[in-house]
């Protein structure tokens, strides 16, 4: 299994957008690449589990190594793990629903294509990445597409929106760069590679100074209070897949950074800042939980929703349990698939009543049932259902975080469980004032429910939800040994 | 024989060039566009000519001339620069009346630069210094109709005289407390009393001025701004490759065992060069004065790289100045080539030129992003191994405050692409039709900033010489 692919196929693809003639040629280019990725991750996984059942044991597996930079030790080294895996499905699936939402775009459509697949291909490089400046490398290649993206074909204040969001990333990524720096002379070993880092011994002095940079630096990817700022605003203004693509991937750069790279190689340090993290991202989940309820705008609501749900992620990595950093990855493809979708379904309804506002939309299960359908159960999923993907990682979460005995944990847990009651609240009442009730507007009567690329791009979602709804273990199983290597990490710390 | 005239096959090389655009001056008959034919070729051929015995090492006039791969690495570079310089400002020169002597006082200075890099005096690192400004300062008014230009020119030579003086007095004070002006002698007779420091200060601030460091970066955004985009770019481009090189040479060589002295300074310049720069050119509206500014932002992070020492410090510093060539050339060719088509040289001018001249945006973008440090372009690799060469020191203070200044800057890169992108404007520039030179001046530009930065043995390959 050549891993280079991921970054291949993408690669090409958008080199040839860039030559093709015309639109219908760049989006068909898109589409089958973005087949292909999702193909080539499932093949990914299946090799993955094979290769563990044959009792193949290594950390990472399928493993590349080439030297890149020699004077500085820099090396274009990549391999996966069960963790680097869940992502790079939830990847896969994300980019060719992004691709089949975006088939009506008339602006630019060479450019928008081009910028898509340069978005994932930086995702892929990210997550497959094993060492450090390949790593910075492709988090920064995901940077600045998003910023196009949102300022060309932005709605609403999309300028000011797509400056904030490249220059509030661009500030973590400066973060993360010093404290790369630090990791690497620090360590003593003058090597970016991630698993002799893991090795290497960085003193607590150093680790201390450091490892907030990279965490927060990380964080501001995954929205860590109070740098969560661009998230509203770039979600609302991004077009629908620009969103998809922002929520679903590029908000889980950050908790994958923060885990692989941040906790990862400065346990210690992590140890000590826990608190501080659980804090932040219990004030995260229910700022994010209490925000949405006061907003009127749908974009808004999952925006809102999302620094909510991302807020799981850090309470997750922050717990630094076994259960809880599992539930921690799961809740990341959890909410990745789940407000890609919720985005995917938000496009729907405003390309046809053109408006995102809750008070003006009512009664459009009669005249889009599908629509409709994929509504409810995004809503459901995001309320913590039974059976879809948010209950599992979300129960995953707080069951870990109860492993921790004492009282503060305690405490934090129980208020982040608090964020469910919110969370029905909102999304009940958002979703039933959407599809129930009048109709309000007699325009939506002559609208049509959904065309063959968006059912088909929220079916490729729903399936995913749902598979991790019902059989929860195929992840959970995938991210425990991944997970379990961290936190033995941690527990054989000793704090001085 | 043939060995010592090879030692000086670069500085030959541009005589040569310059005795050739002479006699083309003085039989006057040639139309400017085969001139302009002759030139290219012969620049071409020039830097051709350049990478032929890279490897030759050796000295001359008893020291006072020295001349290694490294050196003659920079010599290339700079020779490429030139010749970019010469494709991308075409259609400018064209229509020139004084189209060879351009050429000769560009190559004049080209030469002075190539003496001062090769220098292992400082006599001679003096006369290549002032060869290499005073024909720049003509060259600045080479807009013969815009007072601008004039007034551009009287900056510039007002400044460099200025800074040569006190360069000059430096020296002066620091053979005064040696007894040698030689390179390779000054390091045993350094003793590090106050008025060597003194002195050391002097020879610095001069440097200072050359490069645009602040608080000695007054002249540049004005000079920048009045000059011809041909000459701006140069002086952004080659003069200060050439003074960064010479600067390495002097720090590491010459000055090394004050290397406490010079990190301190340069600490303090670098962070006040970026802050400075940075935060001027947040508010420009002239493109020509936005990209000064931004080299000033720049220099210090050369300087970052400069203050980590030893090889990595040279590696990181030259290799950035290689990109730095590519994708400042390309910001200006882009700029130079929409000033002489449409005369609009302002920020705001450029709204929706992506719907009319969606290639040149692209370059433009690109370049920018590269001045950025975006990946995947140069720029990105370029910062990176000037901050890591700076953090080897372990000054992380140093290293954040770069990092955070990378923001900035790009707050201000990212005005220019949202002015070409996202937004609309009634009069957008015109479709331009640039000749075939412009672009594949453009098109190098562009090559150079993803290959030099992706393809890594352009990295390794310095840092082999940087060993001597």
């Amino acid at each position: 299994m050549n891993l280079s692919l991921l970054i291949i196929i993408p690669l090409a693809a958008a080199i040839a957008v860039l030559l093709s003639r015309n639109g219908q040629q760049v989006k068909w280019i898109s589409f089958l690449s973005s087949i292909a990725q999702l193909g080539l991750s499932l093949f990914l996984l299946s090799a993955f589990m094979s290769e563990r059942a044959n009792g193949n044991v290594s950390q990472m597996l399928f493993e590349q190594r080439y030297s890149w930079f020699a004077p500085l030790n820099i090396e274009y080294y990549i391999g996966v793990d069960g963790i680097s895996i869940s992502m790079i499905l939830l990847t896969a699936f994300v980019v060719l629903a992004g691709v089949l939402m975006s088939w009506n775009i008339e602006k630019m459509t060479k450019e928008f294509y081009f910028l898509l697949l340069l978005l994932s291909l930086g995702a892929y490089g990210f997550f497959i990445s094993l060492d450090l400046f390949t790593l910075f490398f492709f988090l920064e290649i995901a940077v600045i597409p998003k910023y196009l993206l949102i300022g060309i074909w932005g709605s609403g204040n999309k300028e000011y929106s797509a400056n904030k969001l490249a220059l509030m990333l661009m500030g973590g990524s400066a973060l993360v760069l010093v404290g790369i720096f630090a990791v690497y002379f620090m360590s003593g070993i003058h090597s970016f590679d991630l698993l002799k880092l893991s090795e290497a011994h960085i003193a607590i002095d150093v680790q201390k100074i450091f490892f907030p940079m990279l965490f927060v630096g990380f964080g501001v990817f995954t929205a860590i209070f109070p740098f969560h700022t661009w998230v509203p605003d770039g979600h609302s203004s991004a077009p629908t897949a620009g969103s998809m693509f922002l929520a679903g991937i590029s908000m889980k750069l950050g908790g994958y950074g923060c885990l692989r790279v941040a906790t990862y190689l400065m346990p210690e340090a992590a140890k000590e800042y826990a608190p501080i993290i659980i804090i932040l991202a219990s004030i995260a989940i229910l700022y994010g939980a209490f925000a949405t309820m006061m907003q009127k705008d749908l974009k808004y609501i999952n925006a809102y929703s999302s620094v909510s749900h991302c807020g799981f992620v850090l309470l997750g990595i922050g717990m630094l349990t076994k259960t809880s950093i599992e539930g921690a990855v799961m809740q990341m493809v959890s909410h990745g698939l789940m407000t890609a979708l919720f985005f995917a379904v938000i496009g729907m309804i405003y390309e046809r009543t053109h408006t995102r506002k809750v008070e003006e939309l009512g009664g459009l299960l009669k005249i889009m049932p599908f629509v409709c359908s994929v509504l409810f159960i995004v809503g459901l999923c995001s309320l913590g259902l039974p059976g879809f993907s948010g209950f599992v990682a979300e129960m995953t979460v707080f069951m870990g975080s109860w492993q921790n005995p004492e009282m503060f944990y305690r405490i934090a847990t129980i208020a982040a469980c608090m964020s469910i009651v919110v969370t029905a609240v909102y999304i009940l009442r958002a979703v039933g004032k959407t599809a129930m009730g009048p109709i309000t507007n007699e325009h939506f009567l002559n609208l049509k429910d959904a065309a063959w690329n968006e059912r088909l791009a929220a079916i490729v979602l729903v399936l995913g939800i749902v598979a991790i709804g019902i059989a929860p273990f195929w992840l959970s199983d995938l991210v425990s040994p991944g997970a379990e290597l961290i936190v033995n990490k941690i527990a054989g710390v000793i704090i001085y | 024989m043939i060995n010592e005239l090879l030692l000086m096959k670069s500085e030959l090389a541009v005589t040569a060039v310059i005795f050739i655009l002479l006699f083309i001056k003085i039989s006057d008959t040639t139309s400017n566009e085969t001139v302009l034919k002759i030139v290219n070729a012969l620049l071409l051929l020039n830097v051709a000519f350049g990478f032929c015995c890279m490897d030759t090492t050796g000295e001359l006039f008893s020291g006072m001339f020295k001349t290694n791969a490294l050196m003659s690495f920079e010599k290339n570079m700079l020779n490429i620069g030139t010749l970019l310089i010469s494709l991308l400002s075409y259609e400018w020169l064209r229509n020139h009346r004084h189209l060879p002597e351009f050429f000769v006082l560009m190559l004049s200075s080209l030469l002075g630069m190539f003496f001062m890099i090769s220098s292992g005096n400082f006599l001679i690192f003096y006369l290549g210094l002032e060869l290499s400004t005073i024909p720049v300062a003509a060259l600045c008014n080479f807009d013969m109709e815009k007072k601008q230009s004039s007034e551009a020119a009287m900056k510039m030579i007002m400044s460099s005289a200025f800074s040569s003086g006190i360069l000059l007095f430096g020296i002066s004070m620091m053979y005064g407390t040696t007894g040698t002006l030689s390179f390779a002698e000054l390091p045993m007779l350094l003793t590090g009393s106050p008025l060597q420091v003194f002195s050391f200060i002097l020879l610095f601030t001069g440097f200072a001025f050359k490069l645009s460091v602040v608080p000695f970066h007054l002249w540049t955004a004005d000079v920048y701004e009045g000059s011809p985009v041909a000459v701006t770019s140069f002086l952004s481009v080659i003069s200060k490759g050439s003074i960064v090189f010479i600067f390495l040479t002097t720090l590491y060589n010459a000055f090394a065992p004050m290397g406490e002295v010079w990190y301190n300074l340069i600490f303090l310049l670098s962070v006040a060069t970026m802050i400075v720069g940075n935060l001027f050119a947040l508010r420009q509206q002239n493109m020509k004065r936005f990209l000064a500014f931004s080299s000033i932002a720049q220099v210090g992070f050369i300087l970052i790289g400069i203050s980590g020492g030893g090889q990595n410090g040279t590696a990181s510093s030259v290799y950035f100045m290689l990109v730095y060539i590519f994708s400042n050339l390309g910001a200006f060719g882009a700029v130079q080539l929409i000033s002489s088509f449409s005369g609009k040289e302002t920020i705001d001018s450029y709204k929706g030129l992506y719907q009319t001249n969606p290639l040149l945006s692209w370059v433009l973008t690109i370049s920018l992003f590269s001045l950025a440090g975006i990946p995947p372009t140069a720029g990105f690799f370029g910062k990176f191994f000037l901050l890591a060469s700076g953090a080897e020191k372990g000054n992380y203070i140093l290293i954040t405050i770069a990092a955070l200044n990378m923001i900035v800057s790009l707050y201000y890169y990212l005005r220019v692409v949202r002015a070409i992108f996202m937004e609309k404007n009634e009069q957008p520039v015109a479709a331009i039709q640039g000749s075939i030179y412009e672009k594949a001046g453009l098109l190098i530009c562009v090559a150079g900033i993803i290959a030099v930065g992706l393809y890594s043995h352009f990295y390794e390959y310095i840092y082999a010489l940087s060993a001597f």
